[in-house]
């Protein structure tokens, strides 16, 4: 039988590799300075010479776009990575273990996931201080949580099966169950876990940059531009139009690939 | 599979634009300003004003604290001399005043027929128990400080005669701060009485505050008839209000909305009587070099940052006096420091910082314009080298750590002036006062505020005065950049607005046109 071509995996590739492509290229090379202001130049509606018009300094707010992207990514991806590295080892820990170290720290989990997390990152940045990293971190502790408890749950579900049963009988050790055997049939559920988290590590970055508390200015990110941005709806709609449409494809094409390789797995 | 690829498109896109909608205001400009225009016309000779923030501190003219209550309240008390639009003080409560020669002994004649908004007449004794309780009660301490120094105060009939201390050229200012009030009059914080060209009606928690004419009022009196004061705390919505035609004047705009604004409606251009600057703490290094403040004021480039951030309005100060105190404001000062890229870098090689620094700008992330102001600043200062950042704090956590404890680098703020007197601006450069944010510590300076202070002639204080203001420029105290633009939205139908060099607004002065 022929298989029906994976347009979600397509389609999101494409995008995630465009995107992709043009962060790595932003960090060598924008076609204007991101921060170079030009008082002649305001307020320029999208052209030749700036792809998405410029801003209330006059600046490109393509090369600004791009270096935002960037920043937002770096912050999404080691946000992730806290969260899922972190969750990992404690989803494991509890799943397989069980006991009273699992209800600790599966209840700790909850406590944390029952705080609304927008607040809990409020709370940890104006104890911290704002800046790139202190946001990667709050946000990165707020991820744990959602990861841990998946991994958990599949590692207590792998536990009692018959192949780790006889992986016992053949005298492996706890680690090499866990992470040899079990962890690898994670991967399905964890994988799409991690695009969902991405996009939510996106979004609340964009968030708490578009209150303020995050990227610092002159350093651009697409939430700090969104914010800026609102003053000038009326006046330079395409400043809001252009960053939320970067911030718009950052997640659709990570979506769709997450998605697209999901049914690749089904589809074996 | 095409459906599921458009919905999630459009979900994300729906999410994209929930965040940057959250304050966007809709748009109602254009359809009904006409209509609005005639409706609140002549025949009912009120107006409706909106202001961003309720009067929450206290109407009690002893306990306002906040800019905008004085602002409104202006209109309701007076003292015996109130200040015009020109910084002059003039008769108010009082006809007459006579000072004596040596500045010790000041008489006042009460004006007769002056009456109170309750209908109680204003006599000498409401005039001594006005200043009783100003001196015992108000929260401003420097009019706590100048009426202390008041040893005696009688009425003999109609004539309040004080005889002081010490002389105090700036005495008049403090007086009109003190608000006559009546006597034994308990309700000033729910129902405020003065003798004001407007008396205070009523205030609707967070809705509007109205006043109308004081009809017994000594002098011309106010030309309207009622103004009410529609409170907006959200700023998109209080735009939009004018914008509609609903409101007939609003102070304090940006020059965004300023050029958003549809309705054909006036606007006039003033300036917000503060002193915009980097303030440098001067404890810390490299601020404590002289050098250093002077190369980064000869670093930045102020008329470019105001053509960035507020397309060249405003006014460049040189010292810490704005432009409405003309009795002691210098343009010469301005030009003190003429943007000179090699002249900072010499100077740094000099201090010994030929490679620049790197310092943090802290600034309150409540008022954009300081932020736009800090944003352009650090990318001039790069082409000396000098590599600063911003850091955005919430305006309690500034007046914490960077006002109280003075725990700070630079801040990009500005700083007005409480009462119309020089001393409301330098007094807080002195090395040992409470408000001596920056830490400024110059033996010379001290001495000639002093000198200023005691002084008993008014020219030789003004002069005193100027000196000062020309060592806080010569040591380059701070970088001082402008006293910002203020923007005032007024309805076509009316005339007579005044920008005054405090942060009040005259309404007695606003009437429609004939």
């Amino acid at each position: 039988m022929k298989k029906s071509r994976n347009l979600f995996l397509y389609i999101g590739g494409a995008i995630t590799i465009i995107m992709t492509a043009m962060i790595v290229l932003g960090y060598f090379w924008t076609p204007y300075s991101p921060t170079e202001m030009n008082g002649s130049a305001k307020f320029q509606p999208p052209s030749l010479a700036h792809l998405l018009g410029t801003d209330n300094f006059g600046r490109d707010i393509f090369s600004r776009v791009i270096e935002g992207a960037g920043t937002t990514f770096f912050i999404a991806v080691c946000v992730v990575f806290i969260g899922c590295v972190v969750g990992i080892v404690i989803g494991s820990l509890c799943g397989y273990y069980g006991g009273l170290p699992d209800l600790i720290l599966t209840r700790v989990c909850d406590s944390i996931t029952a705080f609304p997390s927008f607040l809990l990152a409020l709370v940890i940045v104006s104890v911290a201080g704002s800046g790139t990293y202190n946001i990667i971190l709050a946000l990165g502790i707020l991820f744990i949580p959602s990861f841990a408890r998946i991994v958990r749950g599949e590692f207590a579900r792998c536990r009692d099966l018959n192949y780790i049963k006889s992986a016992k009988l053949m005298g492996a050790g706890g680690f090499r169950i866990m992470f040899k055997h079990i962890l690898p049939n994670t991967f399905p559920v964890l994988f799409s876990a991690i695009t969902i988290g991405f996009n939510n590590a996106v979004l609340s970055e964009a968030s708490m940059s578009f209150l303020g508390i995050g990227i610092q200015p002159p350093d651009a990110s697409l939430g700090s531009m969104l914010s800026d941005s609102q003053n000038y709806l009326r006046s330079a709609p395409w400043y809001a139009i252009g960053t939320g449409l970067v911030i718009a494809l950052l997640i659709l094409g990570f979506s769709l690939l997450g998605e697209g390789l999901q049914r690749e797995d089904r589809r074996g | 599979m095409r459906k599921k690829i458009l919905a999630v498109f459009l979900a994300v896109a729906l999410l994209a634009c929930s965040l940057c909608g959250c304050s966007g205001a809709t748009d109602k400009a254009g359809t009904s300003s006409d209509e609005t225009l005639n409706s609140s016309g002549a025949a009912s000779n009120s107006i409706t004003v909106g202001i961003a923030q309720d009067l929450d501190d206290s109407l009690d003219p002893y306990q306002m604290t906040a800019a905008g209550t004085r602002e409104v309240m202006f209109n309701v008390f007076e003292g015996l001399v109130k200040p015009d639009s020109d910084g002059n003080y003039v008769c108010a409560v009082a006809s007459d005043y006579t000072v004596s020669e040596d500045g010790l002994v000041y008489t006042f004649t009460l004006r007769d027929g002056v009456v109170f908004h309750n209908g109680a007449a204003c006599t000498a004794d409401d005039v001594l128990y006005s200043f009783e309780t100003c001196a015992a009660t108000s929260v401003t301490s420097a009019v706590v400080t100048a009426l202390s120094g008041i040893t005696e105060i009688k009425a003999d009939g109609n004539q309040i005669v004080m005889t002081l201390e010490s002389a105090n050229p700036d005495f008049l200012s403090y007086v009109a701060s003190a608000y006559i009030v009546p006597k034994d009059y308990t309700d000033q914080v729910t129902k405020p009485v003065g003798t004001g060209p407007f008396k205070f009606v009523s205030r609707s928690v967070q809705e509007s505050i109205v006043l109308e004419r004081h009809t017994d009022y000594y002098g011309a009196g106010a030309k309207l008839d009622k103004v009410t004061y529609k409170i907006y705390e959200d700023n998109n919505a209080l735009f939009t209000a004018l914008n509609s035609g609903a409101l007939d004047l609003v102070a304090h705009l940006s020059i965004d909305q300023v050029n958003n604004l549809t309705n054909g409606y006036n606007v006039l251009e003033g300036t917000m009587n503060l002193v915009q600057a980097i303030y440098l703490n001067h404890t810390v290094a490299p601020f404590d070099n002289e050098l250093v403040r002077q190369a980064l004021c000869y670093a930045v480039d102020v008329d470019a940052m105001m053509d960035l951030t507020a397309e060249g309005h405003g006014t460049k100060v040189g010292s810490s006096m704005y432009p409405a105190f003309g009795k002691y404001f210098d343009p010469e000062q301005a030009e003190a420091y003429p943007y000179d890229t090699d002249k900072a870098k010499e100077l740094l090689a000099e201090a010994g910082y030929a490679n620049g620094f790197e310092f943090t700008i802290i600034v309150p992330s409540n008022y954009q314009p300081h932020v736009d102001t800090a944003v352009v600043l650090i990318e001039q200062l790069k082409a000396v080298g000098i590599t600063a950042h911003i850091q955005q704090v919430e305006w309690n956590t500034w007046v914490s750590d960077v006002y109280g404890n003075r725990n700070f680098e630079a801040t990009v703020c500005g700083f007005d002036a409480s009462t119309l007197n020089a001393s409301a601006m330098l007094a807080r450069w002195v090395s040992d006062n409470g408000k001596n944010m920056i830490n400024f510590n110059n033996a010379e300076y001290d001495e000639v505020f002093a000198a200023a202070q005691s002084a008993t002639d008014e020219a030789e204080q003004t002069e005193l005065y100027k000196q000062c203001l020309q060592l806080l420029s010569d040591t380059a105290a701070n970088v001082y950049l402008q006293d910002l633009a203020d923007f005032v939205a007024i309805n076509p139908a009316l005339e007579g607005f005044e920008f005054y060099p405090l942060y009040v607004i005259d309404m007695s002065l606003i009437g429609y046109k004939s």
